[in-house]
């Protein structure tokens, strides 16, 4: 006769052990030391993180155009005074740009966000979103365009259908079929973009829009495997024409707006875009100087990426201030954003190099053998085999040499152009508004921090994205 | 195999080598020749004379920090000399902090505490993505500059002051007889490195251990207290107080300096604890788990098994980093601390025009700071790479 056993039922695990109290055991409080650091903690969080909440928030000014509005912060009680940042925005943003000409910026902005967006997001964008994001920034044009109201109605026109797939509300709209808006919102999109351009015809930029438009129409709506080459010659041959005669002016009608007057955010924006798209070519060319066999291009490669990775930035750009006028036959003008834009992208290109050979050098001998093989010239082989699987290994190094190049862009204050830094400094000594330097300097740290921020995490993706790839 | 000679000759690989290589060279010596000529014909036209010469000359301007003697009609080399050392200085002071700071950042990141690990990922985060020449102007210019003036100055113990000149500290002046001290201090120095060599070499030939460590820190203390009392502490403190408008005696810290030093190594220190979490990470378990397999304590794996194998990753990142600092340490100029930069390529470039000798100088000698610590760090490669790899 067999006795079956029926075990008790468990007993719950100790009630220090789990839940809130088991992670708080765990984590905080697991020894004596660990206890003495968290109150530590604890007491640092709570002697810093409150008063700044304070500062910046809860006794903070916000509303308000003049200087008085802030003069009642109490003594005891500190607070910002986001006025004159509110005040200032435009100069922060543009520098001495003339305000009716900085819809020019905002376009020449849009016009980059519109080209690098399918390539930032190139898988996250399948057809359904890149058409949702061709509706976002139509609505965004109109609301430029036209103002707040055409502008939400815009997108609500536009939005709609896409929020409403994806909520169970999709079945009250039934009548308004959100497939068949969805399908014509290129089409609209692009009709509306005509319609911006026919407006900008009235100052002349016209027929720049008008092609401009023709060209994003025809990027967006032929998805094929040629539209990622057509997206990178927009970026490289056709955006820089368009971006450069709608800043200067001069041209097509518009006034002519000297570099002198440019700053803020906006130059901030342009030494890093031309620095980043400058240095990235000129490095890949030293590094694969630098792996050269010929012994006169490897020594001269050498040579430059070890001087300039020896020096800062500042003698650097010193140099192409004071130096390169000094090179050329007399009587040469040159502008000072070009010195500094050189500077710039000779130095960074150095560090591209370094990060380049290391991608190379952890290339595998057989694909060079293999493509030799195949009877590939030097450049096809470099072009098609080697350099793009290199490029994908280093890509953390590359992201972080641009991170490098966008915080860098600050030292052009040092020369006298008058960057976000610049400005800062130049609206700090305005008599009217003396006294708010935390304001500025947090602002504009908030503002490089977003930046800076938002460009590693795409890294960290780019990462993922391309592992899976290899595997 | 012969060579079939209907190939041409431009197909010739060797050939066509020595001819791309020619017309490089033949570029950069035109190129070169361009420049060197353009910039003869500039320097003719506007009147300077080309040459070190200018070094001898009377600079005529004041420098708020020296640390050699140095007045106005010092020459434009004593100037040169001045601005150098107080980059040396400042780039020093500030790779000594960054690096402690930095240890104790990535030390933190790793910490089993959640609430210390996420402050040293809420710092990192936040310090890493600011551009530098923001930080320091912010310590400088919202920070330092609206402190109180020297009358309402902040005051500790009546003996350290806080104020927008800076910070004002006792400063020892030393009578005869105090020399004995310092020596003192070096010969500690020297007697504990001789003593943790021997007790190293001792350990390993016999297995005997010798407290080398503990035994070193009392004599680097010891020493010198007993120097002092020996001699009857011939040494009194120069106390600062307010007189008119400013302190008279003790010493003042620059707030330029100040400013520049905190954030040199506040923005290095974030750098450098990822540096130190990566190599600590990359230690492999195994190892650990062997050391307690072992019997080793806790603080034993670390010391023994952990911390020198990590540190065989973390040294090389480290000494970019701090060569990286002694570069950064030229953003000096926008504060108007009188580095390298501002003494020499600043005011004596605006004074005597001598663009070409003057960069040529500041690069060559940035240049020669950084071969130098590279070459270092190549020597400790070597020494340390691990073998038969």
């Amino acid at each position: 006769m067999t006795v079956k056993w029926i075990p008790g039922p468990d007993l719950p695990p100790p009630s220090l052990e789990t839940g809130v109290w088991g992670w708080l055991k765990k984590n905080l409080f697991s020894s004596v030391p660990n206890t003495v650091l968290t109150l530590l903690g604890i007491f640092f969080i709570v002697a810093t993180v409150p008063p700044f909440v304070r500062w910046a928030f809860l006794n903070a000014t916000w509303l308000g155009e003049t200087r008085e509005a802030c003069t009642c912060m109490a003594e005891d009680a500190p607070g910002a005074c986001w006025v004159f940042i509110k005040v200032r925005l435009g100069m922060f943003m543009y520098g001495f740009y003339p305000e009716a000409e900085r819809w020019r910026v905002n376009l020449t902005l849009l016009f980059f966000a519109l080209g690098m967006l399918p390539i930032l997001l190139h898988d996250r964008l399948a057809r359904g979103k890149a058409e949702t994001g061709l509706a976002v920034l139509s609505a965004i044009i109109v609301f430029m365009l036209f103002g707040g109201i055409a502008g939400s109605v815009a997108a609500l026109f536009f939005l709609g259908p896409f929020g409403l797939s994806r909520t169970d509300f999709s079945g009250l709209f039934a009548a308004a079929d959100g497939r068949r808006i969805r399908r014509a919102g290129p089409l609209l999109s692009g009709v509306l973009v005509c319609v911006a351009a026919v407006r900008f015809a009235e100052s002349g930029a016209g027929s720049i829009a008008a092609s401009v438009t023709l060209l994003l129409m025809f990027g967006t709506l032929i998805r094929k495997a040629s539209v990622r080459t057509w997206q990178w010659i927009f970026l490289f041959c056709i955006y820089p024409f368009i971006a450069y005669h709608l800043l200067m002016g001069d041209a097509f009608g518009l006034p002519f707006v000297d570099t002198h007057m440019w700053g803020g955010m906006f130059l901030t924006l342009v030494i890093a875009g031309i620095g980043i798209a400058t240095s990235l070519p000129i490095g890949i060319l030293l590094a694969l100087g630098r792996r050269s066999e010929m012994t006169a291009v490897r020594t001269l490669c050498v040579c430059f990426i070890e001087l300039i990775r020896g020096v800062p930035l500042i003698s650097v750009l010193f140099m192409a201030s004071v130096m390169l006028p000094l090179f050329l036959p007399e009587g040469t003008q040159f502008n000072k954003l070009l010195r500094a834009l050189i500077g710039v992208a000779l130095f960074y290109a150095a560090y591209m190099a370094e990060v380049i050979r290391g991608g190379l050098q952890a290339m595998p001998k057989g694909q060079y053998e293999a493509a030799e093989a195949l009877g590939l010239g030097y450049w096809r082989m470099m072009g098609l085999v080697i350099l793009p699987q290199t490029l994908r290994l280093v890509i953390p190094g590359i992201v972080n040499t641009f991170l490098g190049l966008f915080k860098d862009t600050t030292l052009v204050a040092v020369i006298g152009l008058m960057d976000m830094l610049g400005i800062v400094k130049t609206a700090l000594a305005d008599t009217e508004w003396l006294g708010f330097p935390k304001e500025a300097y947090v602002f504009a740290a908030a503002v490089y921090w977003i930046f800076c921020f938002g460009m590693s995490r795409y890294s960290m993706y780019l990462e993922g994205r391309f592992q899976v790839k290899r595997r | 195999m012969e060579q079939n000679p209907k190939i041409k000759l431009i197909h010739n690989p060797r050939f066509r080598s020595l001819v791309i290589q020619a017309m490089l060279l033949t570029a950069f010596v035109v190129l070169a020749g361009f420049a060197i000529s353009n910039t003869a014909r500039n320097l003719e036209k506007a009147g300077i004379t080309s040459g070190f010469g200018f070094l001898k000359e009377v600079a005529g301007f004041d420098v708020s920090l020296a640390l050699i003697g140095y007045s106005r009609s010092a020459s434009y080399g004593r100037a040169f000399m001045v601005g150098l050392l107080n980059t040396l200085l400042v780039s020093s002071l500030a790779i000594f902090f960054s690096t402690i700071l930095g240890f104790l950042l990535g030390i933190a990141r790793l910490s089993g505490n959640w609430l210390v690990s996420r402050m040293a990922v809420v710092y990192i985060e936040i310090i890493r993505n600011v551009p530098l020449l923001l930080q320091i102007l912010f310590w400088y210019i919202a920070i330092l500059n609206p402190l109180p003036r020297p009358r309402q100055a902040l005051n500790l113990t009546d003996m350290f002051f806080l104020c927008n000149r800076g910070l004002i500290l006792p400063r020892p002046v030393g009578e005869p007889g105090f020399i004995v001290t310092p020596a003192a201090l070096l010969m500690a120095v020297a007697a504990s490195a001789a003593l943790i060599r021997w007790a190293g070499r001792r350990q390993l030939r016999t297995g005997l251990r010798f407290p080398a460590y503990y035994t070193a820190a009392g004599l680097i203390i010891g020493l010198p207290l007993l120097a002092l009392a020996v001699t009857g502490f011939p040494v009194h403190w120069d106390i600062p107080v307010l007189k008119g408008f400013n302190f008279r005696g003790g010493m003042t810290v620059l707030p330029e300096f100040i400013a520049l030093c905190l954030a040199l190594s506040l923005y290095a220190a974030a750098f450098i604890g990822e540096n130190v979490r990566s190599g600590i990470m990359s230690v492999d378990r195994g190892q650990i788990e062997a050391a307690r397999a072992l019997g080793h304590r806790p603080g034993m794996t670390l010391r023994l098994v952990v911390i020198p194998q990590a540190m065989r990753v973390i040294i090389p990142p480290l000494t970019s980093q701090h060569l990286t600092l002694v570069k950064n340490s030229s953003l000096a100029v926008v504060i108007g601390y009188p580095d390298l930069i501002h003494v020499f390529a600043g005011t004596t470039l605006n004074q005597t025009g001598q663009a070409v000798e003057i960069i040529s100088v500041t690069m060559l000698v940035y240049l020669t700071i950084s071969l130098i610590i590279s070459m270092i760090m190549n020597r400790y490669n070597k020494k340390y790479a691990i073998r038969g790899r």
